[in-house]
């Protein structure tokens, strides 16, 4: 009797566990499925540009602020932090290599599609779902317009182009702020601060291979953003649960992201 | 050309095992209003769904013009959709849109008319329900009735041939409703469209409507003129049309016997 029940109850977790497998792949064979006909639906952003440019300000313009305001505290954290390492090693004047290396290499791309995700990506999952919930995709597609050609697509490309200028700007702020911090308050040489960071870092490996890395994650948490919105079951509930992957998702996807193109970019 | 614009022949759909509808048969005649009418659940809103493409039946066809609705590719679905409109239970307004910019939507996507155009036939769509004055007005600023009536004013922005109503009586206040009735009515008779309303409203439909089918269990359980449906003596047509509490409906969710439940406790 109690062997039987272990049994059943073995069994139904083992379901459950397949079940919940089964459901994420169809989830992402669905998603690949949204990508696919984003690309396909997306010569209309391009032909009616001001699509685009409307969703470039709200995922893009409106996310300045708190890259700006991070990317400041984050240079001026690593300055300390690096100072006192380099110090004892009798290399404070490499402070300026150091944040400008960990800012354009890793993060500024990473912090930025991090931030982006959960700034933007949340309020495009939250439009998308409740523009779902209300009937304004299925009026759209009553009205013989595709709601992935004029809804998905011009705010996916919005994500794609303004995640590397956000990721520039996070990590130019980022430098200023480490400036900031170590010339006139720690004492570092000015000088030495510039001029080993335009010695030591290359345009190549390291400025656009960061650029890249940031194209990646722009495709990633805004396609992450928009599946999880269109996807989101028409309820309160549904879309308040849709946000909540939106950014648990976006975020694991873009460290494991950053680790494969980090591998890649360094053995290349 | 038959005089039907719309024709349900034999069709029968259902999902997740279960059957919604068996073998119905419907026929919308040009420049008419035809509701359909049912208990909540029935299935009314998926025959418009299923009229206007976005889901396929499981057997049986859907005509509309003459045109097998689910056998056309995508951009057929979307050429009969555009001589369609859709007025949906809650507006569906775009809300980060005002309400010109609504009612213009479709005429900007599937025209190319130029701004001063666009915008004498936005006034004039506006205009025709009432509302040119709310015209630079958004979505959250207006009331429920009023919302409606700009979803209207948009669904008919093209002229369309096919205008469906999704529950657009539910929720309104008794001058709200009868302005959303004897609009359907005469936007329909301007345009010599068709218009194809699902309702539980039974008084204001039967005071437009030319032919009603009443659904239930998954069939067209009755049909007719709404006078032969006032007189008509089918259990399920009497207890709907007279609001009975009690009949075919029944008032108690199944279950076992009550004083046997009361003893046991």
């Amino acid at each position: 009797m109690i062997r039987s029940s272990l049994l059943v109850s073995v069994i139904r977790t083992l379901r459950g566990i397949g079940n919940r497998m089964i459901e994420r792949i169809w989830r992402l064979g669905a998603g690949a499925r949204l990508f696919l006909l984003t690309i396909i639906y997306s010569g209309d952003c391009f032909r009616r540009f001001h699509l685009t440019i409307r969703e470039i300000y709200s995922t893009g313009v409106m996310s300045l602020l708190i890259i700006i305001v991070s990317g400041f505290f984050v240079g001026m954290v690593l300055a300390l932090q690096g100072y006192y390492t380099l110090q004892k090693y009798g290399s404070s004047e490499a402070i300026g290599v150091l944040v400008a290396l960990s800012l354009l290499r890793e993060l500024g791309p990473v912090v930025t599609a991090l931030l982006f995700a959960g700034r933007a990506g949340t309020a495009i999952t939250a439009e998308i779902g409740l523009m779902k919930a209300t009937e304004q995709l299925s009026a759209m597609e009553m009205m013989a317009v595709s709601p992935i050609a004029r809804v998905i697509a011009p705010r996916f490309w919005a994500g794609v182009i303004s995640m590397p200028i956000l990721a520039t700007i996070f990590s130019m702020v980022g430098i200023l702020g480490a400036y900031l911090v170590a010339v006139p308050v720690i004492g570092v040489d000015e000088g030495a601060f510039w001029s080993q960071m335009q010695a030591n870092v290359d345009i190549h490996i390291d400025i656009v291979n960061g650029i890249i890395k940031s194209f990646v994650f722009g495709i990633a948490c805004t396609m992450i953003a928009l599946f999880e919105g269109f996807d989101a079951p028409p309820t309160a509930e549904g879309v308040s649960r849709a946000t909540t992957r939106t950014v648990v998702t976006s975020s694991l996807v873009v460290l494991g992201l950053d680790f494969v193109l980090t591998s890649f970019m360094l053995t290349v | 050309m038959t005089n039907n614009i719309v024709e349900i022949d034999n069709l029968s759909f259902g999902y997740k095992g279960r059957l919604l509808h068996k073998s119905i048969n419907m026929a919308f005649p040009r420049g008419k209003v035809v509701a359909i009418m049912g208990g909540s659940g029935s299935g009314k809103t998926t025959l418009l769904r299923l009229i206007g493409g976005q889901i396929r039946p499981n057997l049986g066809e859907v005509r509309v013009n003459g045109k097998v609705m689910h056998e056309q590719d995508r951009a057929g679905i979307y050429q009969l959709r555009s001589k369609m409109g859709m007025l949906f239970q809650h507006g569906a307004l775009f809300t980060d849109l005002s309400v010109f910019e609504n009612v213009a939507f479709p005429m900007r996507e599937h025209t190319d008319l130029n701004e001063a155009m666009i915008k004498d036939l936005v006034l004039m769509k506006l205009n025709a329900v009432g509302l040119r004055g709310a015209y630079n007005l958004m979505p959250n600023e207006l009331s429920g009735g009023m919302a409606r009536r700009v979803s209207l004013a948009r669904a008919i922005a093209l002229d369309p041939d096919i205008i469906m109503y999704d529950e657009p009586f539910a929720g309104l206040d008794p001058i709200s409703l009868r302005v959303i009735c004897e609009l359907i009515r005469s936007l329909n008779d301007a345009l010599g469209a068709t218009s194809i309303i699902v309702t539980h409203d039974v008084q204001d439909t039967f005071s437009i409507a030319d032919y009603v089918y009443f659904v239930a269990n998954g069939e067209v359980a009755a049909e007719g003129t709404p006078h032969d449906l006032m007189q008509s003596t089918l259990p399920f047509v009497h207890q709907f049309v007279h609001a009975e509490k009690d009949g075919p409906v029944p008032f108690h969710y199944p279950a076992g016997d009550y004083r046997a439940e009361l003893m046991h406790e």
